[in-house]
């Protein structure tokens, strides 16, 4: 599965490389990117492990960049 | 003012922050502390007061470090700020030093008003690039029981009629049933000069209808339309890095802790070694910290890269991914399909050479029945020069025989129509023609009755596009032909290509693209250019593939790297240009920032760079690549009309 998220007060690049080198680690994550420029998070992970991915990778985007907010 | 009207709400509270602790910081500087109290407590009065305007203008850098160490979140660009400006305080703790409170609150300010800056530029790009993409149709007015109903285009079906008034855009892929307008296409294709449309019509979604009303039946659901492709292709693209954005990521991944790693070792070890000053070396890996952060590379890379896509989308050129636009620039050979690049595909039937005691007429008449079911474009030419009317029911076992034409019953007899390859194959005696275009030849139940010869039009700037692309810098051009030797020969020299390999069926095409690729030298790139019929699996196979005139052709969408939206082939040099300038700028920024960070490094290793030099070398680096990236975004209109 495949879902695109919008981010709201990403301000720092080299943050958002790191988030998204930290979700890309992350077990059941095919793809991950967090696009500084688009202001977006595009999360691709397997089917049953969706949700859970995703709790993890906003408590990563918490930790990082605790400003910044993703909007289901 | 303008700008402050410009800058997001957060913004402005940063904006506000910075002037009052800028205007403290100017009246402290000023204060002749000196003359007015005595040591030490001049020197005290003077560490306190630079402490107001460092607090106004840093407190959330200090709060967010502290909070991002309490995630184990070190060494981010807040740490590094407080401990460098914090630092600078401290060292009035130092016996034998200098004072640095000056330097550690304008370091500060200096900070935010950069950081400022940059989100205000980012901002401001990402805006412009939105703005160039803003091609979405607000809404649709759709007919419903006889009534006009404004709609949101999600929801209008297929089937569905719609009315589109002077001015509007068009909201959706469809057929005109009725009325004849003038359409701007620029915001799909670049092109100026508006193009008529009229019943009968085929009318894609982001035009903007100019003169009169038309009704469209709708073809395809608003998630599948033109519009909505290109959006979802431009915003994709930026999801592919480039080989170069990827390096840079990496770096930055290493940077950061060897700079901080030198820092500490900088600071603590020749004073504790070799029993030198403290104060002054502590000075020193401060400076480090200062310029540890990546940013400028981090920031300005992409947004060139992403500049760089969306300057070509404004033109008609979607390029799918930032990887493509650095593959683009590499290109040394340009291979083109012929038919419908460079020519433009639409036949014309130039002549009938009918055998002896055969008529014309009977030549096309039988030609045209046999490809009666067929669309190949020769065969549309030829039912075309047909003026008559077309039985099919006389038409039985049609066999289209790929590169060589087509077998059918035509009244019980078997009619062939084909290149010489057919006629050799079925073993027909025919006569060569001297006429350059594609020869049909036509044979009736093994007896040859003559040929006709079509001829494709070359297209208006095919050679201007080869001159182009021979001054932006490719070496080679080489064309791919179905078609006859002496046709080939004939375009490629009209046009100035350098190699051409003709009567290639459609699979050979392949195999003469990966051995063109094989003798590539390596670095250098192979970009084949197709009109995405047919030729899908060439547009895989190469470097780059670009498919041309794909507006509304979903295979060419998919197999190419590169769509140009309209048909011109001068396009191609156009995006190659833009994919060098928006290399040469990522390279710019990455040579500079890197550049002149090094040389502070060295410079504050042996102890000659300031804290106000390390400052510029962080935040001013950054804006400045960031000013550069944004040229990527500017682009020349090539043609006009």
């Amino acid at each position: 599965m495949r879902k695109v998220y919008k981010l709201e007060d990403l301000c720092c690049a080299n943050c958002a490389a790191q988030i998204e080198d930290k979700i890309a680690r992350l077990d059941g994550v095919q793809h991950a990117r967090v696009n500084f420029l688009t202001q977006k998070f595009t999360l691709e992970a397997e089917d049953a492990q969706f949700d859970a991915v995703f709790a993890e990778s906003v408590s990563i985007f918490n930790k990082i960049e605790p400003d910044c907010t993703v909007i289901r | 003012m303008r700008f402050l009207d410009s800058l997001s709400k957060r913004q402005r509270r940063t904006f506000v922050r910075i002037v009052i602790a800028l205007a403290i910081f100017a009246v402290v500087a000023l204060l002749p502390l000196d003359s007015l109290l005595s040591q030490p407590y001049a020197l005290w009065a003077e560490f306190v007061l630079f402490l107001i305007p460092y607090l106004i203008a840093g407190y959330d850098v200090l709060w967010k470090a502290a909070r991002n160490i309490g995630h184990g979140q070190i060494f981010d660009e807040n740490f590094l700020m407080s401990v460098a400006t914090l630092g600078a305080f401290a060292l009035v703790f130092f016996p034998d030093a200098e004072a640095h409170m000056a330097e550690g609150a304008a370091v500060m300010l200096f900070y935010q008003v950069g950081e400022l800056f940059q989100d205000y530029a980012v901002g401001k790009s990402r805006k412009s690039i939105a703005d160039m993409m803003d091609i979405a149709p607000e809404f649709a007015t759709v007919m419903r029981e006889g009534q006009q109903q404004e709609v949101d285009p999600y929801d209008v079906s297929v089937g569905e009629t719609i009315v589109v008034k002077p001015g509007e855009r068009v909201p959706l892929d469809g057929l005109i049933l009725d009325g004849a307008t003038q359409l701007d296409t620029a915001a799909l294709t670049g092109e100026s000069v508006p193009r008529t449309a009229k019943a009968g019509d085929r009318i894609n979604s982001g035009c903007i209808n100019l003169t009169g009303a038309i009704t469209v039946q709708v073809e395809k659901p608003y998630s599948e339309s033109t519009v909505q492709r290109i959006l979802e292709l431009v915003e994709n693209a930026s999801e592919k890095k480039a080989r170069t954005e990827s390096f840079i990521t990496r770096f930055a991944r290493y940077y950061t802790p060897i700079v901080v790693g030198i820092a500490a070792a900088l600071a603590i070890l020749p004073p504790l070694v070799l029993g030198q000053s403290w104060s002054d070396w502590i000075e020193r890996g401060l400076i480090f910290l200062v310029v540890s952060c990546p940013c400028a590379l981090v920031i300005s890379v992409p947004l060139t890269f992403f500049g760089g896509i969306g300057a070509a989308s404004k033109v008609g050129i979607l390029v799918k991914g930032s990887n493509y636009l650095e593959v683009l620039s590499q290109v040394d050979t340009v291979v083109f399909d012929k038919t419908g690049t460079l020519t433009n595909g639409t036949f014309n039937v130039v002549a009938i050479h009918a055998n002896e005691g055969v008529s014309p007429s009977d030549v096309l008449q039988f030609a045209a029945h046999a490809e009666a079911f067929s669309n190949h474009p020769i065969a549309l030419s030829v039912r075309e020069a047909y003026q008559g009317a077309i039985d099919e029911s006389i038409v039985s076992q049609v066999q289209e025989q790929s590169g060589k034409g087509v077998r059918a019953m035509v009244e019980e007899r078997l009619v062939l129509v084909g290149n010489h390859a057919l006629m050799e194959q079925e073993q027909v005696p025919f006569q060569a023609c001297e006429l350059a275009g594609t020869v049909l030849h036509v044979a009736l139940d093994g007896a040859y009755l003559g040929h006709i010869v079509i001829a494709d039009v070359l297209k208006g700037d095919a050679r201007q596009a080869v001159l182009q692309l021979q001054s932006a810098g490719v070496k080679r051009t080489v064309m791919l032909t179905g078609d006859r030797a002496e046709v080939a020969e004939a375009v490629a020299a009209e046009v100035g290509i350098n190699q051409t390999f003709a009567e290639l069926l459609p699979e050979h095409k392949v195999q003469q693209v990966e051995s063109l690729l094989a003798a590539q030298l390596p670095g250098a790139k192979l970009a084949f250019v197709g009109d995405g019929i047919n030729d899908a699996p060439v547009l895989t196979r190469a470097d780059v593939g670009i498919a041309m005139g794909a507006m509304g052709s979903d295979a060419a969408i998919e197999a190419a790297d590169v769509v140009l939206m309209d048909d011109r082939p001068s396009h191609i040099a156009t995006a190659i240009t833009l994919a060098r300038k928006t290399m040469r700028i990522a390279w710019q920024n990455i040579i500079f920032a890197l550049g002149v960070k090094i040389a502070i490094l060295i410079l504050a290793a042996v102890g000659i760079a300031t804290m106000w030099l390390a400052v510029f070398g962080d935040v001013g680096v950054c804006v400045l690549a960031i000013l550069n990236a944004m040229r990527a975004l500017r682009v020349k209109q090539v043609h006009k009309g």
